[in-house]
């Protein structure tokens, strides 16, 4: 450990949890990281509430949010318009999203024991991209039907189909007699990523040039679509892998053994593997499909906690939860301030801070940074 | 491709569905298209056609906001800017304190559209089609919405005399020229525009022949059937000062330089909001790229 940051700690926190940590045991540390995380998390979706294009006072928010009664004027119709249908969908969508993402990457991270591993290793990326492509450009002539019948879901469906099917192929491909090879999947997982790129390449050759840019801005991300509908879609699916996800938590620790050493331990290393990837894909791709493609989340929040209050899944996946909804907010914020009143996608923002950060991890793994 | 539906019947189809998307939810007032900003004072112009009209119709006190495809006049870009048409945000909208939305048809998402009409900011969409009768249409349109349909009947008049007359100009010239427009060509790939374009409409309104009539919307093209093509001259949209490729640039391209225009170097560079924006100043780029073209003796 460093200097900085353990004279840093030292300053934050009880004598008694930084002696604890510096023993092996970072128990106290992650539960005190997680409260901490817990309140940021509040204090962020509060701050993302009060900021936007349209200056709305705190009073006029909690007005809005708990207030009774018909809205006086036109500037406080539009008032709590943008704070009801605008700024609250995106944080909450945010939120969710964001915990999505890096719960899905730690958990793929644990199960893979491979730190590069992200939500997208399980296909559901490229396939939910394959899926948005055919809507937007094939939406108005051969699937025109399936539009004319889901009008505006029929986007977010069809990414979130897409996800669904390139995993279990994934996993077909990658289980021989009943046992699923990780490594194969990876590998698999790559030549079905050119698949569902190639296809996407030949989507993109037959659009038109408005189509061209829905799917660029599809591509980069965005929580701008924001709405009730989409937080109905996405958050029960959401919602349900992470109350559940917790409980892999101990077959996660004992994987880092190893498969056979996790299997003498009692655990069921095939069922922690199937209902991993399953949960993995019904969260990203939810996530892809109401949001497009957001990068970096599922990597950087994971390794950020790691370093912080270790590798422990227990307190890793509820962490992870708190921090990445808090940091998808926040940038979700900046995207919409940063240019008012025009906006820039989310995907862009985290891109750009992620993969400065990323490389600064593995450039500290290499020991090529002394911090 | 083939198949796929006839595009038309598609879009009819797909405009059918998104109507009924849109009009679910919305309150009975603002359901109708013909929503009422005659009397709007403080208009977002979504679109750079859309925003050149207001301007050409001394209506341009009214506007408080515009699109980033909104670039000309100068003046305009002075307007605080709520980005790409297609990719609004209600929030910027709304914190120009709109009173009414004026814009092409296309501009979105719906999402933000559905935000919008919810907080009770009408809007009008203007529709764009690539010939003579839609940049009048887009004319009346704008002057009906806005209650300057008088105004618009003598712009569209002006224009509509400006246009037959640059017409008239190009038939003149008597030749037939093949022009390719290209769009970009990022590292050697040639993007260019077929049938159904803008790019389109203003080739053919020049008197001239897309030399890529074969194909419809924008695509790339492979080297052998740009040779093929046997293009008379390059058209390109120029990107301001410093960034305008030079015809050296462009015919460095090994297939581009077989073709007659590559040999005699024949490269026209436009603005692109001039040349394609099928605006007020659409005669006078039509008049533009026939001279242009007679210039090469085309």
């Amino acid at each position: 450990m460093s200097l900085t940051s353990s004279s840093l700690s030292e300053r934050l926190l009880p004598e008694r949890v930084v002696a604890r940590a510096r023993l092996g045991d970072r128990e106290p540390l992650a539960r005190l990281v997680i409260a901490g995380l817990a309140v940021l998390l509040v204090a962020v979706m509060l701050f993302s509430l009060t900021t936007g294009a349209l200056q709305i006072s705190l009073s006029a928010v909690v007005n809005g949010l708990f207030g009774q009664g018909e809205a006086a004027s036109p500037s406080e119709l539009r008032d709590r318009i943008v704070l009801m249908d605008v700024r609250l969908p995106r944080v909450l969508l945010g939120a969710l999203i964001g915990a999505a993402l890096a719960v899905s990457g730690a958990v793929m991270q644990g199960l893979f024991r491979n730190p590069l591993a992200d939500p997208g290793i399980v296909g559901v990326s490229a396939g939910a991209g394959l899926g948005a492509a055919s809507m937007i450009v094939l939406g108005t002539t051969a699937l025109s039907p399936v539009v004319a019948v889901l009008g505006i879901y029929a986007l977010p469906l069809a990414a979130f189909l897409g996800g669904l099917v390139t995993t279990f192929a994934l996993y077909r491909i990658g289980t021989r007699g009943g046992m699923t090879s990780i490594a194969t999947m990876l590998l698999a997982g790559i030549a079905l990523a050119a698949l569902a790129g190639a296809a996407t390449g030949l989507l993109v050759f037959i659009a038109d040039d408005q189509q061209l840019r829905d799917l660029n801005f599809w591509g980069l991300g965005s929580l701008a679509g924001a709405n009730w509908e989409k937080i109905l879609a996405a958050g029960p699916i959401i919602a349900i892998v992470l109350v559940g996800v917790p409980f892999l938590a101990s077959g996660l620790n004992a994987l880092v053994l190893g498969e056979a050493a996790a299997g003498h331990l009692g655990i069921r290393v095939q069922r922690l593997k199937r209902i991993a990837i399953v949960a993995v894909a019904a969260a990203t791709g939810a996530s892809v499909a109401v949001s497009g493609g957001i990068g970096f989340v599922g990597i950087v929040v994971p390794h950020l906690l790691r370093l912080t209050i270790g590798p422990d899944h227990r307190f890793l996946l509820p962490a992870c939860a708190l921090l990445g909804g808090s940091l998808l907010i926040l940038a979700d914020t900046v995207s919409r301030t940063i240019v008012a009143p025009a906006e820039l996608p989310i995907g862009i923002l985290t891109a750009l801070a992620g993969a400065p950060f990323f490389l600064w991890i593995l450039l500290r793994r290499k020991g090529l940074i002394a911090t | 491709m083939t198949l796929l539906l006839p595009r038309p019947l598609g879009r009819t189809l797909r405009r059918i569905a998104l109507a009924a998307a849109l009009t679910l939810p919305a309150s009975p007032a603002f359901a109708e298209e013909a929503a009422d900003i005659s009397g709007a004072q403080r208009i977002v112009s979504i679109g750079g056609s859309v925003t050149e009209i207001m301007y050409a119709l001394g209506e341009e006190g009214r506007l408080v906001a515009r699109d980033s495809t909104s670039g000309f006049p100068d003046a305009a870009t002075a307007l605080p800017d709520v980005g790409y048409m297609r990719a609004l945000s209600p929030e910027g909208v709304l914190s120009v304190k709109p009173d009414a939305i004026l814009m092409l048809d296309g501009s979105g998402p719906p999402e933000a559209l559905a935000v919008l009409r919810e907080a009770g900011v009408p809007y009008v969409a203007v529709p764009e089609t690539y010939d003579r009768a839609g940049i009048l249409g887009k004319i009346e349109k704008v002057g009906e919405a806005i209650g300057a349909s008088d105004k618009a009947a003598k712009l569209s008049e002006q224009v509509a005399a400006e246009l037959d007359a640059a017409i008239d100009e190009a038939k003149a010239r008597g030749r037939d020229a093949r022009v390719l427009f290209i769009l970009s060509m990022n590292g050697g790939r040639i993007l260019a525009s077929g049938t159904g374009t803008a790019a389109n409409g203003i080739i053919e309104m020049a008197g001239a022949t897309n030399a890529m009539g074969v194909f419809e919307g924008y695509k790339q093209i492979n080297d052998e059937a740009l040779i093929a093509a046997a293009p008379d001259v390059i058209l390109m949209i120029s990107r301001g000062e410093g960034h305008t490729a030079s015809a050296d640039q462009v015919f460095a391209n090994a297939s581009l330089a077989q073709t007659p225009a590559g040999q005699n170097k024949r490269l026209i560079q436009m603005d692109g909001l001039y040349l394609i924006g099928f605006g007020p100043r659409t005669g006078a780029a039509v008049r533009d790229l026939s001279a242009a073209l007679a210039d090469m003796g085309l």
